[in-house]
């Protein structure tokens, strides 16, 4: 075993070294318009090198580089280091364009790509519904042919929808084939949410958090898109679906962030002044185990995907090791902070600005741990998924139809 | 960049699995449990076949990790033997150079050495030995041939397929290979708990095995009974403690050949979270299973009682995080 990433990637990483000495970061008194268009040249620059948008076609806005996870791990890193832009991010760069490369139209492709990667267009995620969660294949919300057969006419709601605020469109399930079984009536649109027949409203969490930043749900009243919208055939879109999610899974998770959680909890008891509390360093240390299991494990499923092996179970147990994981944290947090909790934290579970705070801080990460239990396939689903796929034992019953 | 097992560490692993399969099987198991003896030679004999003693001779080409490969395997099987005090002492004499005349002998397993925990009155297999390898992070490290002042006394040992007598060596026994103060002394108290998490490791994986596959087999209300979330779930549960896990010890074993800065943290790290994980895999285990696991004939016992010795042997999981938090800085 050797975790050092070899002499070819070290000299690649001084080449991406280079290029960010001479690109980033902006001038310090640059704001507003100049900021964003420095940013934007920026991201151009780093596409011309390779560095952004790796699987993207050269055509559609990307930089179209063999695969290469090394590369794109040093990449990775020396961005991070240099606190430089990457890709935008969200919805858009990790489930609308993979889908629409492998089962958009070459119309599709053009329209959406490059807008996307650019930033300019948002996507919020329409799948889940008041009555479709983790059976997701349920979804109600209808949608009913024009009468000359050229738009979509749309009913029905959608929710926990991140970026929601944000979101110049969607990509959602929609009934179509009421009298289909429920898997094969299901059609995949995208849709411009700046329209009269859409409604977005945020939904206040239990963390407090609520405005621009949470989550919102969508009420479509008449809403419309033109079929050419559509991706993949009328009544396939459950399969068009199975693209993305398996893409938001590979994109959740980051051992890195892990540890640096760790490290703020070992401050936390330090500024709470408890760390030579032989039962507080057990306790640190027994989640410790757990996450260097993780970060160990992420090397090894990184070096298998270098060597395009499979690495077995272990990916499958990923997401829910971390949600474990923050649960045993956040349980030691509220144990630290101890009568800090009984205030409520400035912002609390919000972004942007709130000044300086407190150990008060954590119950943010109390609460949001909670979260993790569900967004991103539930921790329910986490279980079967590794008991059925990676142990091989028998589907539930009541699921046996499930694809 | 390379984190994972290589093809020739995975033929090694393979290598000793069938060689037990075939020298170990349950029915020896039980035979063994159910005798006096403290050691199987025909099992150690077939290990050592394969030259297993010689891993962590200096010229081998392999090192640590792949001695924990070996004990991993031998863990999963319930294996006999003193296999970590033969490498430990293989590797002690080698680098020590003095006890050279022990050296051939236990690389090929035809001496057996066990190794004595500085502190500890009990040995795994004391009464087959012919070499005891204490290990002390206080007092350095000795080799101390059977014959000279070691005092052994048979016990009814818990763990039936490694059993311990209690032992005492008279002070200034045998030879020193190594002060206390010399780096090799902590080197080699690592490497034991890097070999007993691997056992653990191994032991862990079996049990979850075995519990899986029972519940594809065995039916209740007409259907498997791994079909059923709730027994679902705790099985995905033992999976999700073990699995990831492994490259817990993977690192530990990793870092002590590379010789990182942060080997001996590494080390006291998988000792203690593997011993955990092992405890609560063969509770879960039987749980799993229901009355045939809480039968003698079907096994468990024999990796749960593993499981107990694992965990105390060598200082206990909260021993090695305390060393770890200090070992942090904290």
């Amino acid at each position: 075993m050797d975790l050092s990433y070899g002499e070819a990637a070290e000299a690649f990483r001084a080449e991406v070294r280079a290029f960010l000495s001479l690109h980033w970061p902006p001038p310090s008194d640059m704001r507003g318009t100049d900021l964003r268009q420095f940013i934007r040249t920026f991201r151009a620059l780093a596409i011309d090198q390779g560095y952004l948008y790796r699987a993207i076609p050269k055509r559609y806005g990307g930089s179209e580089q063999p695969v290469d996870v090394i590369r794109a791990q040093v990449i990775r890193e020396e961005f991070a280091r240099a606190h430089a832009p990457t890709e935008v991010g969200g919805n858009g760069v990790n489930m609308t364009v993979p889908t629409l490369l492998e089962k958009g139209t070459d119309a599709q492709k053009e329209l959406f790509i490059r807008k996307t990667l650019e930033g300019d267009y948002i996507w919020g995620q329409g799948y889940s519904e008041p009555g479709a969660g983790s059976d997701l294949a349920s979804v109600r919300t209808r949608g009913e042919l024009s009468a000359d057969g050229g738009k979509w006419i749309i009913n029905g709601q959608k929710i926990w929808t991140s970026q929601g605020m944000q979101a110049t469109h969607m990509f959602m399930l929609v009934r179509t084939e009421p009298d289909a079984p429920k898997h094969d009536g299901i059609t995949y649109l995208l849709i411009d949410l700046d329209q009269p027949g859409v409604t977005r409203r945020p939904i206040r969490q239990m963390t407090g958090e609520a405005g621009d930043h949470t989550f919102c749900e969508f009420f479509f009243d008449n809403a419309e898109t033109p079929v050419t919208w559509q991706v993949g055939e009328r009544g396939q879109g459950w399969y068009v679906s199975r693209t993305t999610l398996k893409h938001e899974r590979a994109s959740i998770g980051g051992a890195d962030g892990l540890g640096k959680q760790f490290a703020k909890l070992v401050e936390l008891a330090k500024e709470v002044g408890r760390i030579d509390d032989p039962i507080v360093r057990d306790r640190l240390t027994q989640i410790e185990g757990f996450v260097l299991s993780h970060r160990y494990s992420s090397y090894r499923i990184f070096s298998c995907a270098a060597a395009g092996e499979d690495a077995g179970a272990v990916p499958l147990m990923m997401k829910l090791l971390l949600t474990e994981i923050g649960h045993d944290m956040a349980l030691l947090a509220q144990d630290l902070i101890g009568e800090h909790g009984f205030v409520e934290p400035a912002g609390a579970g919000g972004r942007g600005n709130r000044g300086p705070r407190g150990p008060e801080k954590w119950m943010d990460q109390i609460m949001g741990s909670l979260g993790n239990s569900i967004a991103g396939g539930a921790s329910n689903i986490q279980r079967n998924i590794i008991g059925e796929r990676g142990l091989g034992l028998p589907r539930d019953l009541a699921m046996s139809g499930e694809r | 960049m390379h984190f994972h097992l290589t093809e020739e560490q995975t033929a090694i692993q393979d290598a000793v699995r069938g060689t037990l399969a075939d020298a170990w099987p349950i029915e020896r198991i039980h035979a063994f449990a159910d005798g006096d003896a403290d050691f199987d030679g025909e099992s150690w004999r077939a290990l050592m076949a394969l030259g297993l003693g010689g891993i962590l001779l200096p010229d081998s080409g392999m090192g640590l990790l792949e001695a924990a490969l070996a004990c991993e395997v031998a863990g999963e099987a319930a294996a006999a033997g003193p296999l970590i005090g033969q490498w430990l002492a293989v590797a002690a004499a080698a680098a020590s150079g003095k006890g050279g005349e022990f050296l051939d002998p236990l690389a090929s397993g035809e001496r057996v050495a066990t190794l004595v925990h500085g502190g500890s009155a009990f040995v795994p297999c004391a009464r087959a030995a012919d070499l005891f390898l204490i290990v002390d992070r206080d007092a350095g490290v000795r080799l101390v041939p059977a014959s000279e002042g070691v005092t052994i006394e048979a016990v009814r040992a818990s763990d039936r397929s490694r059993p311990v007598s209690k032992v005492e060596i008279a002070d200034g026994a045998g030879e020193r290979l190594f002060e206390a103060a010399d780096p090799m002394t902590a080197r080699l108290a690592d490497a034991a708990l890097v070999l007993v998490a691997a056992d653990a490791l191994g032991g862990a994986q079996k049990v979850t095995d075995m519990s899986v596959a029972y519940a594809k087999e065995r039916e209740q209300f007409g259907q498997p009974i791994g079909r059923f979330q709730g027994l679902k779930h705790q099985l995905a549960h033992m999976a999700l403690d073990v699995e990831p896990a492994r490259a817990l010890v993977w690192y530990a074993a990793y870092a002590w050949d590379a010789g990182l800065s942060d080997a001996p943290r590494a080390a006291a790290m998988a000792k203690a979270h593997l011993c955990d994980v092992y405890v609560r895999a063969t509770r879960a285990a039987v749980a799993a299973h229901g009355g045939i696991g809480y039968t003698w004939e079907y096994g468990l016992g024999y990796w749960f009682r593993r499981a107990v010795f694992d965990r105390a042997w060598l200082g206990s999981p909260a021993e090695h995080r305390a060393r770890a938090a200090a070992q942090a800085g904290w």
